[in-house]
C-alpha cells in the first residue's frame, strides 16, 4: 500500500517538475538520466585506451558500422560539418567518437580510413563483444545482428543517438537524427562556452 | 558426443535467459513473498481451495516474474512489440489470474500479523483509487500516459523510471481487476460490467492509433538501438495490435466471469427465498 502513496508522490512531482522546469537546450536534455563518460576500447591504432584519455574536450559518443547504409554516414557528414563551422578556437575542443559494434568487420585500419572520410575530429573506436556489451549496457543501449546473406553481407541495428559529454565527462545532451544543424550548433557552442 | 554438446549448449542459453537483464531484487521478492503467504494460508485457512484457484494464483506470478526478470526484460527494452506484450502481462494478464483465485481470504489467512495502523493510514488513498470514477480513469489514463512519446522515451532512458512504470502497471493492473472481478465487494455487478466496458474503446483507439500510424512514433528504439534489425513500423504496427486486440478481449472475458458470478448470485437468492432465510445482499444495482 506504501508502494502506491509513493507512486503517486513520484508521479505527481515528475508531472510537476515537467511543468518548471524547461530546459533551453534545443535538443535533449540527458544530465540527470545517463552516467558518466567510461569505456575501455581499441583505438585506430589497435592500442587500448581508456575514456580518461579523452577527458578535457567535449566528446560525442556515436555508435555505429562502417557497412551501414544510412544512418551513420549521414549522421557522421552531418557532424562533420557542423564541428568545421565551429569558431576556429573551438575546434580543437571537441571530438566525436564513433564506436563500431561490428568489430568482426572492422579491424582498426578499416574505421581509420572511414572516419577521415568524414573529418579529422572524428576518432574510429571498436572493442571486443565484451567491452561493447559493457559500453552499450551503461548507457541502456543496445545493438544486433541480422542474417547474413549469401555474400556474407547481414545488417547490424545499432542506436542512433547522439551522446554528448562535457569536458568533465558529464552525460550532458542526446542528439537524435531529426534535430536541426542549428539546434545541434547552438547547443554545442553553448556547451563550448561553458567553463571546463 | 555430439548430443552432449547441444544438450550443454542448450542448458546454457537456457540458464542465459533465466538470468535477470537488469537485477531488480524487489520483483523476485515479492512474487516470493506472496507465493509465501498464499501457501501458508492454503495450509490455515479452513475451506480449501480446490487446485484452481491456487494454480491460477501461482501462475500468475511466476508470469510477473518471468516478464520483469528474465532475459525477456532486454527484448521489452529494446523492442516496442515485446514492450506492449509485457505491459500486457504486468495490467492485464498476470493480475486477472491472480485476482481470479479470489486470494483475499487465503492471504489474510496466511499474514503473519494484522495490521490494523498501516491499513487505517493507507484507507483514505485505497477508497479514492477504488473509486468508481477514478479507477478507469486510472486504468486507461496510465496506459496513455507511458505512451506519450517524450515521457515513454525518458522510462526507457532511465532505468528507475523504467521501474517506476512496469511496477505503476502492475500495481494499478492489481487494483483495477480487483474491483472489477471481486463478488460482493465494493460495486454491484451492473457496475462492474460497466466498468469492464469503459475501458475497452479507449484501448481500442490507442492501439489502432498506434497499428494505422504512417509514421514511427516512438524513437527511443531508434536512439538506443533494437534487439535485432527490424523495420521499426512493423514493430508498432505488433505492438499497436497487441495493445488492442487482447487486452480488450480481457473485458469481454472479464464480463463473461462477472455475468456467471450473477447467474450463480441469483441462484444462491431463489435457494434462500424458498427456504425462508433473510435475502442476501447480493444483485445490488
Amino acid at each position: 500500500m506504501h508502494a502506491i502513496s509513493l507512486r503517486w508522490i513520484v508521479l505527481l512531482a515528475l508531472l510537476t517538475l515537467n511543468g518548471c522546469g524547461e530546459s533551453d537546450w534545443d535538443t535533449k536534455d540527458i544530465a540527470s538520466l545517463m552516467p558518466p563518460l567510461a569505456f575501455t576500447l581499441t583505438d585506430e591504432q589497435g592500442r587500448t585506451v581508456e575514456a580518461s584519455r579523452y577527458r578535457g574536450e567535449i566528446n560525442l559518443l556515436v555508435f555505429g558500422y562502417t557497412h551501414c547504409p544510412d544512418v551513420c554516414p549521414t549522421t557522421l557528414a552531418r557532424l562533420g560539418t557542423t564541428l568545421k563551422a565551429l569558431a576556429p578556437e573551438w575546434q580543437d575542443e571537441i571530438r566525436v567518437l564513433f564506436v563500431s559494434v561490428d568489430p568482426a568487420r572492422d579491424d582498426p585500419r578499416r574505421l581509420s580510413a572511414y572516419t577521415d572520410a568524414f573529418g579529422s575530429a572524428i576518432v574510429g573506436l571498436t572493442g571486443s563483444r565484451e567491452r561493447l556489451d559493457a559500453l552499450t549496457r551503461r548507457y541502456r543501449l543496445t545493438y544486433g545482428y541480422g542474417e547474413a546473406d549469401r555474400a556474407g553481407d547481414y545488417l547490424v541495428s545499432h542506436p542512433s543517438g547522439v551522446f554528448v559529454f562535457d569536458r568533465r565527462g558529464e552525460a550532458r545532451l542526446l542528439i537524435r537524427l531529426d534535430d536541426t544543424r542549428e539546434a545541434i550548433r547552438h547547443d554545442l557552442e553553448r556547451l563550448l562556452a561553458e567553463a571546463g | 558426443m555430439a548430443d552432449a554438446t547441444t544438450l550443454v549448449h542448450s542448458l546454457a542459453s537456457l540458464a542465459s535467459w533465466l538470468v535477470p537483464w537488469e537485477f531488480e531484487p524487489l520483483w523476485g521478492l515479492a512474487c516470493l513473498a506472496a507465493a509465501a503467504v498464499y501457501l501458508r494460508g492454503m495450509r490455515r485457512h479452513d475451506a480449501s481451495p480446490g487446485w484452481l484457484r491456487p494454480t491460477a494464483f501461482l501462475t500468475g506470478l511466476v508470469l510477473v516474474y518471468a516478464v520483469s526478470q528474465t532475459h525477456y526484460d532486454y527484448l521489452s527494452q529494446y523492442m516496442f512489440f515485446p514492450h506492449r506484450a509485457q505491459h500486457l502481462v504486468l495490467h492485464h494478464a498476470a493480475p486477472f489470474l491472480i485476482i481470479l483465485a479470489f486470494p483475499g481470504p487465503v492471504l489474510a489467512a496466511g499474514m503473519p500479523a494484522r495490521l490494523p495502523a498501516a491499513r487505517r493510514a493507507v484507507r483514505p488513498l485505497f477508497d479514492l483509487l477504488q473509486h468508481p470514477c477514478v479507477a478507469p480513469l486510472l486504468f486507461v489514463g496510465l496506459i496513455y500516459f507511458w505512451l506519450i512519446p517524450e515521457v515513454h522515451f525518458d522510462a526507457m532512458l532511465s532505468r528507475p523510471l523504467y521501474q517506476l512504470m512496469n511496477w505503476s502497471m502492475l500495481l494499478d493492473g492489481l487494483l483495477f481487476w480487483w474491483l472489477v472481478l471481486t463478488p460482493h465487494g465494493r460495486l454491484g455487478p451492473g457496475r462492474r460490467i460497466l466498468l469492464l466496458l469503459v475501458v475497452v474503446p479507449p484501448q481500442i483507439l490507442i492501439g489502432a492509433y498506434l497499428t494505422f500510424s504512417p509514421t514511427v512514433l516512438f524513437d527511443v528504439y531508434e536512439v538506443c538501438g533494437r534487439a535485432w534489425p527490424l523495420s521499426p513500423l512493423v514493430d508498432q504496427q505488433i505492438g499497436g495490435l497487441i495493445t488492442w486486440i487482447p487486452a480488450t478481449m480481457m473485458s469481454v472475458i472479464g464480463t463473461l466471469i462477472v455475468l456467471r458470478q450473477l447467474r450463480h448470485g441469483e441462484a444462491d437468492e431463489r435457494r434462500r427465498a424458498t427456504t425462508g432465510t433473510t435475502p442476501g445482499t447480493s444483485g445490488h444495482l
